[in-house]
């Protein structure tokens, strides 16, 4: 009865219209077609600044395809890996890309399933980054296999041998957790591009362009018919690929959590691992997007709210992490585990590898609380040096878990002091060339804001009149 | 989809924008034509409420798929790990349900999104290189800012002249006649 009597005045309240948005989501003032020339603009043709970005990725990924080849023609033992390090950084950077794709399914499924018409202006490029970071990260295990060229083996397949995987190991999981993923990522990405391969198609003006569009724009009209089906099947694919944003990591992260190992056998991993990789990921688009609305001027299409509702997740994101570092670390001491106690209270913060640990907590406890404050949301500068700092603190994460946790073995006579050669840093540095080498590419050449979700944006605000659709406050 | 058959062609119209666009729907509706088709650069779901009734049967397809995937990754895995190829590992069961439902659960999602994504473009008979819209005079600016409507000829309702007049009426920019598909 109370209840029900309060709700009234609560009504009466709540103000008849929301108030106007601080930063709106939107404000490009041109037409439709000056709109199509802004967003298509770099298909034009790269500038020097892209053109020297494209040479120092490709510098990087020569680097990864030397690595690749010394790893290949002599065997892993051209890395750091030894017993008791068998896992260090082929299993760090693999968890490290796999983590950062996250991002761009969490913006293009799950904010789509949540109407949060904001995504529009940054979901393709996050959808791209989501891509170009599984390409990454599904090379790692496969070099670390020693014989990549038997990968099949993992696959279930009726072998002439008559041996098949053991499903009840955490390997075949993953196999099949990352190919989905990635099968899946690039069936919803290409689906949503195929209206704005025809934007590009008719756009260009030369006719090879349009060969090239044409043929990947599949002969799209954008009849009422196919608008109503592609819709459709986006929300459902949408809908398929949001379970993956919260299974893909926590199936990486069994690799761990079934292991008995102190520092991995723990039953927090799956969400931890979870929300670390968002958060990475979200650090990983915001370094991107920040470049491109600069050098594109995207400034009226990806306003300070993309840049304040980023910021305000990477916060909360942060804020869940150091709560599952504060979880492990009371579970360690709680469990009354002599090892456990030693991995989480003597070796992470004080043993060989400290150093490592505390910058790990500068960049991914300390350094997202500068988003407490609204200016540091929106500040290009800030914001930057923020996601770098993040980036590095999730991939020196993986490094704790991994690599800290294996050099102090149960037998003190195995420990082992792990020293990467330059075969690690050479893939993990070419990892990124390779990256930049497919985002450059990706840019030149695929419209990478999605025009069609943008021009309906746009028509949807202007029928409201301003007023709010599903937007989150600045 | 009614533009998938022209047997005698199309008359087309050019629109400035999504607002005279929904209004000539609306009227090309209440005026009887029933075989009408729009053309824009996003979706504008005003114009597909008087063109279309008819729910699609995309998610029960989907369903289907997703289904069919979870049988069959279910039974991949019994059948290599508890028929084909036991392994006593520690005394664990060889049919070990708690491990195989991970596989399980991805092969669902795989062939439910390869579902979605083959049967959306096979609904949509795509890819279609060529289609007589494209022949339409400016109808490249219906991906970029522009909207067309198409009315088949065989509609009962059309007359080619009349129905070039109710076009212009209607604030078309410029009407145009379509060459026939099949």
């Amino acid at each position: 009865m109370t209840a029900t009597s309060v709700e009234p005045r609560a009504a009466e309240q709540r103000p008849a219209e929301p108030d106007a948005p601080e930063w709106p989501v939107f404000r490009f003032k041109g037409t439709d077609e000056q709109l199509t020339d802004l967003l298509l603009a770099p298909l034009r043709g790269g500038g020097p600044i892209w053109w020297a970005l494209f040479i120092v990725s490709l510098v990087g990924a020569g680097l990864f395809v030397v690595s690749m080849w010394v790893t290949v023609a002599k065997g892993i033992g051209t890395w750091g890996n030894n017993i008791p390090v068998a896992w260090a950084f082929a299993i760090t950077d693999f968890v490290w890309w796999i983590g950062i794709g996250h991002a761009g399914t969490f913006i293009s499924a799950f904010l789509l399933l949540l109407n949060q018409h904001w995504r529009a202006s940054i979901n393709r490029i996050a959808e791209a980054m989501t891509i170009f970071a599984l390409m990454q990260a599904g090379l790692f295990p496969l070099l670390h296999l020693g014989r990549p060229w038997f990968f099949y083996w993992l696959i279930p397949y009726p072998a002439t041998m008559g041996v098949w995987p053991n499903f009840k190991s955490a390997l075949p999981w993953d196999i099949a957790a990352v190919a989905t993923y990635f099968t899946v990522s690039l069936l919803f990405w290409y689906a949503g591009l195929v209206p704005d391969l025809a934007t590009a198609r008719d756009w260009s003006r030369s006719r090879a362009a349009r060969i090239a569009y044409g043929v990947f724009a599949l002969g799209w009209r954008g009849s009422s018919f196919e608008w109503r089906r592609h819709r459709l099947a986006l929300l459902l694919l949408a809908g398929l690929a949001t379970p993956l944003v919260v299974s893909v990591h926590s199936v990486v992260s069994l690799d761990f959590a079934i292991a008995q190992l102190p520092g991995w056998h723990s039953t927090i991993f799956p969400p931890y691992f979870v929300v670390g990789a968002i958060y990475s990921g979200f650090a990983m688009v915001i370094l991107l997007l920040l470049p491109l609305r600069a050098a594109y001027r995207l400034e009226d299409v990806i306003t300070e709210r993309h840049l304040n509702a980023m910021a305000k997740l990477i916060l909360t994101m942060g804020l869940l992490l150091a709560y599952a570092y504060v979880v492990e670390l009371f579970v360690a001491w709680y469990s009354g585990d002599p090892n456990e106690r030693f991995t989480f209270l003597h070796e992470r913060p004080f043993g060989t590898y400290s150093l490592i640990y505390w910058i790990m907590i500068a960049c991914n406890v300390v350094a997202p609380h500068v988003f407490w404050w609204k200016r540091c949301r929106t500040s290009v500068a800030v914001l930057f040096a923020a996601s770098l700092a993040i980036l590095v603190g999730m991939w020196l994460e993986r490094f704790v878990i991994i690599v800290v946790s294996l050099h102090r073995d149960f037998l003190s006579s195995s420990w082992h002091f792990y020293r990467p050669t330059w075969v690690d840093l050479g893939l993990l540095f070419g990892s990124i060339g390779f990256f930049g080498v497919l985002f450059l590419l990706f840019v030149r050449f695929v419209p990478f804001v999605a025009m069609s979700e943008v021009k309906r944006l746009r028509h949807e605000l202007a029928a409201n009149r301003g007023r709010e659709i599903g937007l989150p406050h600045a | 989809m009614r533009d998938a058959h022209w047997p005698s062609g199309a008359i087309a119209a050019e629109f400035e924008d999504a607002e005279s666009l929904v209004r000539a729907t609306r009227e090309l509706d209440r005026a009887g034509y029933a075989k009408v088709e729009a053309y824009s650069p996003y979706p504008i779901l005003e114009v597909e409420r008087p063109l279309f009734a008819r729910p699609s049967r995309l998610p029960v397809v989907v369903f289907l798929a997703g289904l069919a995937g979870a049988v069959l990754g279910y039974w991949i895995q019994w059948y290599a790990n508890a028929v084909s190829y036991p392994l006593n590992i520690g005394g664990r069961p060889a049919h070990a349900t708690p491990a195989f439902i991970i596989p399980t659960f991805e092969a669902t999602v795989l062939c439910a999104s390869l579902a979605a994504f083959v049967g959306l473009f096979w609904l949509l008979r795509l890819p279609r290189p060529w289609h007589p819209m494209f022949e339409a005079d400016g109808f490249e600016r219906a991906s970029i800012d522009r909207c067309w409507v198409a009315i088949d000829m065989t509609d009962d309702r059309v007359d080619a002249r009349r129905t070039a007049a109710d076009l212009a009426v209607l604030g078309a920019r410029h009407v145009v006649r379509v060459p026939p598909l099949d």
